[in-house]
């Protein structure tokens, strides 16, 4: 009994502080330079906590923590909220027209015969197995003033050969960018909740007389809501966050607080500015992300 | 009566598809460009391929990346099992709200986030970064996809088998090996493979836990990508996407095939039965 518990004990330890030691302490530590001060020396910031100098030390150490780097943040002189809003902002439309996008593919998959299901299934999530890096820099060259898109319409004639479309470096490829590489996560969640609707449902209500659009809103979508929220959260949360993507198709105004973290961090060398700006932006996301927590919980755990 | 696809269910079907794969395809044809234009087709040519492969550094970023996939597979798969064990056999325990935070935490997790507090962590521990710390990095987000896919094999999975084996006098750490394992396998495999792609894929993560001497694939694709598209890259791109596909096909067929014997053993055993 005592070499079994013992057994159990090691089956849940090990993989318990490996996430403690590299994903909770590292948070610990982000929250600690964020009240720190930057300093030329290495590592870059100050005070730095040592034990072995004595509780004085320590003492010492502690008062020299403060908020100035979250007032850094947080004043309006500065992008940094514009920057929170608009990464918002762009998350949520993209998650719409993910939505929108993913949605009829998802419920088309699922009414498809059970044979090509399989086969559907892998279809979508292939993509997702090629490099994001590959997929984003496919649009480069679609989008481009010379690119694909505008020399296809030139030669239909819908656009005259001197003003090509100007899609790269705006807004616009930052969405087609988010919604081309998220779209298999928006599409499986939606898939396995359609999949497991059972069609009688709709059969009664066209036989009680109910037209099949109004059958859609009142049976469908409801019962596709979990897949619709888990979806949602899915691609939501890590797109607020997103650098890749605003980077190589967004343009200098394109402006993602992903982006502004890692600018702050490797061009302007601020480490206690970019901690500060980590820990703001999760706590903008915690909500989404507990409530995400908990409907993967539910639905992975079977409870 | 509906069973079978509407016109509107196909065309969304098509067009889905269109938009995944034609940016894809079209990247793929313009690999074999003759003109270092990458948007004047001048006829096919695998001039870039032989240039891809003179260009040393570009193979150097290869090697490391495949090295650190490689570990970074292997040591997730074993702890993202432990984990989904866990979540899935041992019911409650005292900070379990805390472990299945964080095992999926990391799956929606902002890259830039992760990439930054791991970072900190190294330097305040005084790891020398390079080779290993991407590993590690690499090790921790990927643990936690492998144990989602697990854990959803898990659940489904009748426990009334591993109950016989330990009936009969089986120990737990056996009946794992013999009877647990066997079945899983399929989802322990895919884990194995999401881990690898996940890990071969990472820019943002590799790109803030690196050190000198250790650049990834993703990393110099990156930095020439910034500079415009070549030809030289898309025929990079081009490889990788060609051997994740084939990984993917057997891989796909693999289980198919596990599937359909398993199947038809416990067929076998309900009519001896």
């Amino acid at each position: 009994m005592a070499v079994k518990s013992r057994g159990r004990w090691l089956v849940l330890a090990i993989p318990y502080l490996w996430l403690v030691a590299l994903f909770l302490v590292p948070f610990l530590i982000v929250f600690k330079i964020s009240l720190s001060q930057d300093a030329i020396a290495q590592p870059p910031y100050e005070p730095i906590f040592d034990l072995s100098a004595g509780w004085e030390a320590f003492k010492d150490a502690f008062s020299q923590l403060s908020f100035e780097n979250y007032s850094y943040v947080l004043s309006w002189d500065n992008e940094f909220i514009e920057a929170y809003g608009s990464s918002l902002w762009i998350a949520g439309i993209s998650t719409l027209l993910l939505l929108i996008v993913g949605y009829p593919i998802a419920y088309g998959m699922a009414r498809a015969p059970k044979s090509i299901r399989p086969t559907l299934l892998m279809l979508v999530i292939l993509p997702f197995w090629t490099s994001f890096l590959i997929r984003v820099y496919a649009w480069i060259g679609i989008l481009s003033p010379e690119g694909l898109l505008n020399q296809l319409l030139m030669a239909l004639g819908i656009i005259s050969p001197d003003a090509p479309l100007q899609i790269l470096a705006t807004n616009t490829a930052v969405y087609i960018g988010i919604v081309y590489s998220y779209l298999p996560f928006m599409i499986l969640p939606l898939y396995s909740a359609l999949e497991k609707m059972d069609d009688t449902l709709l059969e009664a209500a066209a036989d009680l007389g109910c037209p099949p659009f109004a059958a859609f809103w009142k049976i469908t979508w409801p019962l596709s809501l979990p897949g619709v929220f888990a979806g949602s959260l899915l691609c939501f949360i890590p797109a607020v966050g997103e650098f890749v993507i605003p980077d190589l198709l967004g343009g200098s105004d394109t402006l993602m607080i992903g982006k502004v973290l890692w600018t702050e961090f490797s061009v302007n060398r601020s480490w206690t500015v970019s901690s500060a700006v980590a820990v703001l932006l999760l706590m903008v996301l915690v909500i989404p992300i507990v409530f995400y927590q908990n409907l993967q919980a539910r639905e992975v755990e079977g409870r | 009566m509906r069973k079978g696809l509407s016109w509107f269910n196909v065309t969304s079907i098509a067009l889905g598809f269109a938009f995944l794969y034609i940016p894809i395809i079209l990247l793929v044809i313009y690999s074999f460009n003759a003109s270092r234009l990458v948007t004047v087709w001048a006829g096919f040519s695998t001039h870039w391929y032989w240039q891809l492969f003179q260009n040393q550094q570009l193979l150097d970023a290869a090697w490391v990346t495949l090295r650190v996939a490689f570990l970074t597979a292997t040591i997730a798969t074993v702890l993202g099992t432990l984990a989904a064990i866990t979540l899935t056999r041992y019911g409650r325990f005292i900070g379990r709200t805390l472990f299945s935070g964080m095992v999926y935490a990391p799956l929606v997790m902002p890259e830039v986030i992760t990439g930054l507090s791991l970072l900190l962590l190294f330097v305040a521990i005084g790891l020398d970064r390079g080779f290993w710390t991407i590993t590690l990095a690499h090790i921790t987000f990927t643990m936690c996809f492998v144990s989602v896919v697990v854990q959803s094999r898990l659940v489904t999975f009748d426990r009334s088998l591993e109950e016989a084996a330990l009936d009969l006098g089986c120990t737990p750490f056996k009946t794992f090996f013999v009877v647990t394992l066997p079945i899983i396998l399929p989802a322990v495999i895919s884990g194995w493979m999401l881990a690898f792609t996940l890990s071969l894929d990472d820019l943002v993560i590799a790109s803030f836990t690196t050190g000198p001497g250790a650049t990834t694939l993703p990393m110099r694709i990156y930095s020439q990508v910034r500079l415009g598209v070549t030809p030289e890259i898309n025929a990079a791109c081009t490889i990788l996407i060609a051997i994740v596909t084939v990984v993917v096909i057997i891989a796909s067929v693999m289980t198919k095939r596990q599937e359909m014997e398993r199947q038809k053993a416990e067929r076998l055993a309900a009519a001896e039965a």
